[in-house]
């Protein structure tokens, strides 16, 4: 055999593999562990202030985030992000339906709500902080109003676009009000409310980091800057570690909620697909 | 009992308007069941819209009982032919038959059994805690014309309820509607475009145009009931109108303009 | 063979909505509206005006700046940082989308890679930033390519293998070369998965580099806001605010023409 076939049966039993679940698996242990001896090998006594050695980062995240001060910076962004995430949903979703099925109201209020959606939600940090100072509602806040836009913008679209069979044979049976709201609209928007969350959630990983770097005592973003402004370069790094681990989980666990609630709305997707 | 009167429809369009339906007029009376086919493209699902009160009328009327119709009435109970989309794919089957009567005035028992009765009667006694996704066509079909049952209309509106089932399930659908109607004496309006369907189940069928579609003729179908699949398709009776309403069809499709070929 | 040849029926809410000075009095009139309110509660100190300041105060001190020099310099330093990251993270973004599309073993081997990065919020990184690269605006530029390259890489990804099986059996069957089917049927495909995440990075863009000018205190309309703030202006900071909302829905306007232009000459793309 010539070295070009073999090299072109190598490739084709990769990507053969590729597109079996177990074949996925394997490669992408595999990447994640060269990835993670790349990153350790590079920076194996590194002289580089800036770029520590993995293993000392993770000895630092270790001793710092197992403190109860590392652990309580750590419950105070999480109680932050929930609060505004909470608000954000409820409201995004609340305001959402009513838009998308009064068309009065969505006409009246589209110009002021496309101005208010355009304004970054960052810049509105030194409103925030002039409403309520320096605190946890300022935070949540910012996370709400930065948050709310892609749920709110998503549920409107969803309730517009409801299948027609689906709303007529509600109205022909009188279905109407709560009960209309519950067993037919909400079910039927819920797979387009989740699209609005998932675009939400890193949008409010953001937001939360950002207002704890302005002025909040508390909270992994107060706990990294805090870490430059000293020149604590290990501890900054451990603190970026510990928001990406924060950042996975959460991705992570969303797709799982995200994945059974869908199965609940339209099980009929799931035996498609 | 429901009387339409020179009604009229018309959608707008980027050209002025496209008129579906126009000066259609007839009346149903109580027990009957009543069928309106016609070729495709005949405004057939529109002038069901307009009289199950999902859709305004442009001109013209629909009363029931003497009053006009705006909105859906609560009398009238709709079966669609889309059943994947008119049932709620998130809720069990019986949630589905018992979600209209969820209002004020029927007591939560009345409703398990109103639930259960109806169920019984379309033979899925046994599939009341599935989903709908897990039932056939036809068996989800069933459940839409169960969840009309226990509604207890007065009348029941169907559209081309039976048109995405196989045949051997439409002819048991069918047969499942006579018993129904039978039993509970409730007025049935159908629409179809399947001339067999039309002359085997109903009292009166009424032949309309295409768009703007009007009644072109209104047969009288004086055939015995109870019906059956076999017996009653074999009777010469049968045969003849059966031909007469198919040839009534053909001639409107023959002599239609070439655009709409 | 049972479709209906007529229209479906206009969505509903036909009739009085359609009327054309509806479309344009209503929401005309709800902003009159707001502002009037604003005013009203502002003037009677219900919200207090040093916090506050009426709305017709606000619009002066916007008037204001617009003969200053302060104002250009800060929209002009935003938005060109803002196009700068706009284009690398959609090029960056489609360009290795499209090859860990193509090249499926590659895209498994750096999945768990991607998984882990992309949720990393990207102002995490500012600390690090300001430490190696400085102040200027290449930090906000990173940080804002950071955020929205994710968001055009997922998409991406998808986009190039959403390409509809019987397509793809077509390109067979017709013996298509390889560059054939992607360029016809491939890339086509992933086209509306494309615009959705240029939009996305539109404004994903934006908040980062007004976040890095208020963190990091570089020139531009973030920058511009906390200084007005902590100079005791808050007319003038409201104006910023403004202006930043204004700067928002006239780039979102722009990428919407754009798309508009590119659909009109290349067609819409595979998915409908």
């Amino acid at each position: 055999m010539s070295s070009a076939s073999i090299t072109r049966t190598t490739v084709s039993s990769l990507n053969a593999a590729a597109h079996t679940g177990r074949g996925r698996l394997v490669l992408g242990l595999l990447g994640a562990v060269t990835a993670l001896l790349a990153w350790f090998l590079l920076s194996r006594g590194s002289d580089n202030p800036y770029f520590p050695p993995l293993e000392a980062i993770v000895e630092r995240a270790w001793e710092y985030w197992t403190t109860p001060e590392g652990v309580d910076n750590i419950l105070a962004s999480l109680r932050t992000l929930s609060g505004g995430l909470f608000f954000a949903i409820v409201l995004g979703v609340a305001i959402g339906l009513v838009i998308g099925q009064l068309a009065v109201v969505e006409q009246t209020v589209t110009p002021s709500l496309e101005f208010a959606r355009a304004i970054p939600a960052t810049a509105l940090i030194p409103f925030a902080l002039m409403l309520f100072g320096v605190s946890d509602e300022m935070k949540i806040f910012l996370i709400a109003l930065g948050c709310i836009w892609p749920i709110l913008l998503s549920t409107a679209d969803g309730a517009r676009g409801i299948d027609t069979t689906m709303r007529d044979s509600a109205r022909a049976f009188q279905v109407e009000g709560i009960q209309f709201q519950r067993y037919v609209m909400l079910p039927a928007v819920l797979p387009r409310i989740l699209v609005g969350i998932r675009i939400a959630i890193p949008l409010s990983l953001i937001l939360m980091v950002t207002s704890e770097m302005v002025g909040v005592q508390q909270g992994l973003g107060f706990v990294i800057t805090q870490a430059q402004a000293t020149f604590q370069i290990l501890t900054m790094w451990s603190g970026i570690l510990i928001l990406g681990i924060l950042g996975f989980l959460l991705t992570f666990a969303y797709s799982l909620i995200e994945r059974r609630l869908l199965r609940w709305a339209d099980p009929r997707r799931d035996r498609e697909s | 009992m429901l009387i339409v009167s020179d009604m009229e429809k018309t959608y707008p369009t980027k050209s002025g308007g496209f008129t579906a339906v126009s000066g259609m007029s007839f009346h149903i009376e109580e027990g009957e069941l009543f069928t309106i086919v016609g070729p495709s493209g005949a405004g057939k699902t529109t002038l069901l819209r307009c009289i199950s009160g999902l859709d305004d009328v442009t001109a013209g009327s629909v009363t029931f009982n003497g009053q006009q119709v705006s909105g859906p009435p609560r009398e009238f109970a709709v079966v669609f032919q889309d059943y994947a989309r008119s049932l709620m794919p998130w809720i069990t089957v019986a949630k589905n038959v018992e979600l209209p009567l969820m209002k004020k005035g029927i007591s939560a028992a009345e409703r398990a059994q109103r639930v259960a009765s109806a169920l019984e009667e379309v033979g899925l006694a046994d599939a009341m805690e599935k989903k709908p996704f897990q039932l056939s066509g036809g068996m989800q079909q069933r459940v839409a014309i169960a969840r009309a049952i226990a509604y207890r209309p007065q009348v029941l509106i169907m559209d081309e309820p039976f048109a995405s089932v196989d045949a051997q399930t439409r002819a048991d659908l069918e047969d499942l509607l006579l018993r129904i109607r039978e039993e509970t004496g409730t007025t049935v309006l159908f629409v179809t475009h399947d001339v067999d369907e039309s002359v085997y189940l109903s009292n009166r069928v009424a032949i309309v145009s295409r768009s703007p579609s009007r009644i072109d003729e209104i047969v009288d179908i004086p055939l015995p009931y109870p019906r059956d699949q076999i017996r009653t398709k074999s009777l010469p009776e049968f045969a003849t109108l059966r031909t007469h309403v198919f040839g009534r069809i053909r001639e409107m499709v023959s002599t239609a303009t070439p655009m709409a070929a | 063979m049972t479709a209906v040849v007529a229209p479906a029926p206009p969505k509903c809410r036909s009739g009085t909505a359609s009327l054309p000075g509806r479309r344009f009095v209503l929401p005309t009139a709800f902003i009159a509206f707001l502002i009037s309110l604003q005013e009203l509660l502002t003037r009677t100190e219900v919200l207090p005006s040093n916090y506050f300041p009426p709305a017709s105060e606000i619009f002066t001190a916007f008037i204001g700046e617009l003969g200053g020099s302060a104002l250009p310099d800060a929209l002009f330093g935003t938005l060109s940082t803002w196009l700068q990251a706009l284009v690398i993270s959609v090029v960056l973004g489609t360009v290795i989308g499209v090859l860990l599309g193509l090249v499926v073993p590659l895209e498994a081997f750096l999945r768990p890679v991607i998984e882990f990065l992309r949720p990393v919020p990207s102002v995490a990184l500012i600390p690090l930033v300001v430490l190696t690269i400085g102040t200027g605006s290449d930090s906000a530029l990173f940080l804002a390519v950071f955020a929205a390259f994710w968001q055009v890489l997922i998409p991406a990804i998808v986009g190039v293998r959403s390409a509809h099986p019987v397509a793809l059996e077509t390109a067979r069957s017709y013996n298509f070369t390889l560059w054939q089917r992607i360029r016809y049927i491939q890339l086509a495909s992933m086209m509306p998965y494309l615009v959705t995440s240029i939009r996305l990075a539109t404004s994903t863009t934006l908040i980062l580099i007004v976040t890095a000018e208020i963190i990091i205190q570089m020139p531009g309309l973030g920058y511009e806001i906390t200084m007005s703030r902590s100079a005791g202006n808050p007319a003038r900071m409201y104006a910023y605010i403004a202006l930043s909302g204004i700067a928002g829905i006239v780039l979102n306007g722009l990428v919407r023409w754009a798309e508009s232009r590119v659909a009109s000459t290349h067609g819409k793309g595979g998915k409908q």
